[in-house]
């Protein structure tokens, strides 16, 4: 019996996809069977990231509502081959997929993968509602900054409230990833602090991640950064972020992105 | 002095940080999940007044949340001949036994 993680956030455009590809590569690097679960009805997203986006043949839709067998919708990952990927449909609108059908389709998956991450879509519609409804962890992907902190504050709300665990009075595991993190601006007191946004939020942290090129560059060619791009500081964040999620003790430390003392000297923002 | 200036218009995230709390505070009583706060209010007030004769707006219920625990604060402003009781518990020590016999 696997575990099930929701990535979710409220407000879009924070890094749920990238941390979906990136955590669930890092959790299948050891051997683990990880199935990443596109929720994003009609926008999706994570095959692209993923670069699988030519081999999609039958989706999450075609599982729920039986016209496809699950084995026949899971695409296996070319380069580390314990990763799958679920994906949405991208032709049906959101109301094609029902509580029932998305409870038995991640039911199956729980029986066959240790780990199932669920990419929400952004809003706090039916689509993100059924992402988080059967989780039984949640990564709230959230950025330094006022807007994605209000929202991450309302997706934990839903979270102790809308999900199966919280409405059968059992706790949702809620962890905050903490992403496009710019440790100069904010020691500078440009950005909110780590501490500034877990005082707000109260929820542990489990991973801080840098502001870095190498994310764009690996979603370029399709690829999780941790595995394209794979020695920067985002991408061992991530590496580690994952480790925590499995239930290691590995101590959290300040990402620090190195540049060479010329472009420090020129151009002092990281991005 | 001018360089200290500049540094104190650019630290902006004390102001962020600021905003948020306060915005939130009140969000989350809005919106809480199932407005889990404004029932507690609602109950405790009512048991109050079965009690005690207060102004309901003397009441005050607040919530906080920390990482690990959540805590509930209480505290009601209770005039003097506003108990209502039948005076059972009304024990100050002039009637003990113990003082009487000594």
């Amino acid at each position: 019996m696997g575990d099930v993680i929701v990535v979710t956030s409220g407000k879009g455009g924070v890094g749920k996809t990238t941390s979906t590809a990136a955590l669930g590569a890092a959790l299948a690097e050891h051997g683990k069977r990880v199935c990443v679960v596109d929720f994003d009805v009609g926008l999706r997203n994570l095959d692209l990231v993923l670069g699988a986006e030519r081999r999609v043949v039958y989706d999450f839709i075609n599982v729920a509502q039986g016209d496809a067998k699950l084995s026949q919708a899971l695409i296996r990952d070319k380069r580390v081959e314990t990763l799958y990927l679920l994906a949405a449909s991208q032709t049906r609108d959101k109301d094609a997929l029902t509580d029932e059908g998305v409870e038995r389709v991640i039911s199956d998956l729980r029986q066959s993968f240790d780990w199932v991450v669920c990419d929400s879509p952004a809003g706090i519609e039916r689509g993100a509602l059924l992402a988080m409804r059967f989780a039984d962890k949640a990564v709230v992907v959230c950025n330094p900054e006022v807007s994605s902190v209000r929202d991450s504050d309302r997706i934990i709300g839903l979270l102790d409230s809308r999900t199966r665990r919280a409405e059968t009075g059992q706790q949702i595991e809620k962890h905050l990833l903490l992403t496009r993190f710019d440790p100069q601006r904010s020691a500078r007191g440009e950005m909110l602090s780590v501490a500034d946004v877990l005082d707000i939020l109260s929820v542990p942290l489990i991973g801080i991640i840098p502001e870095s090129e190498e994310i764009l560059r690996a979603s370029n060619v399709g690829a999780p950064i941790t595995m394209n791009g794979g020695a920067s500081p985002a991408a061992k964040a991530y590496r580690d972020a994952a480790r925590r999620l499995a239930g290691e003790a590995v101590p959290l430390v300040m990402p620090v992105e190195k540049r060479p003392f010329l472009s420090r000297l020129f151009n002092r923002r990281a991005a | 002095m001018k360089l200290f200036r500049l540094f104190k218009a650019r630290a902006t995230a004390p102001v962020a940080r600021e905003r948020l709390q306060i915005l939130l505070a009140h969000e989350r009583i809005a919106l809480g999940p199932e407005d889990l706060l404004g029932k507690l209010r609602g109950d405790i007030i009512a048991t109050v007044l079965r009690h005690v004769n207060v102004d309901p707006s003397k009441i005050m219920v607040k919530m906080d949340h920390d990482a690990a625990v959540s805590t509930l604060e209480i505290d009601i402003e209770i005039p003097k001949e506003s108990i209502v009781g039948d005076g059972k518990r009304r024990p100050p020590a002039e009637s003990s036994p113990m003082t009487s016999a000594a």
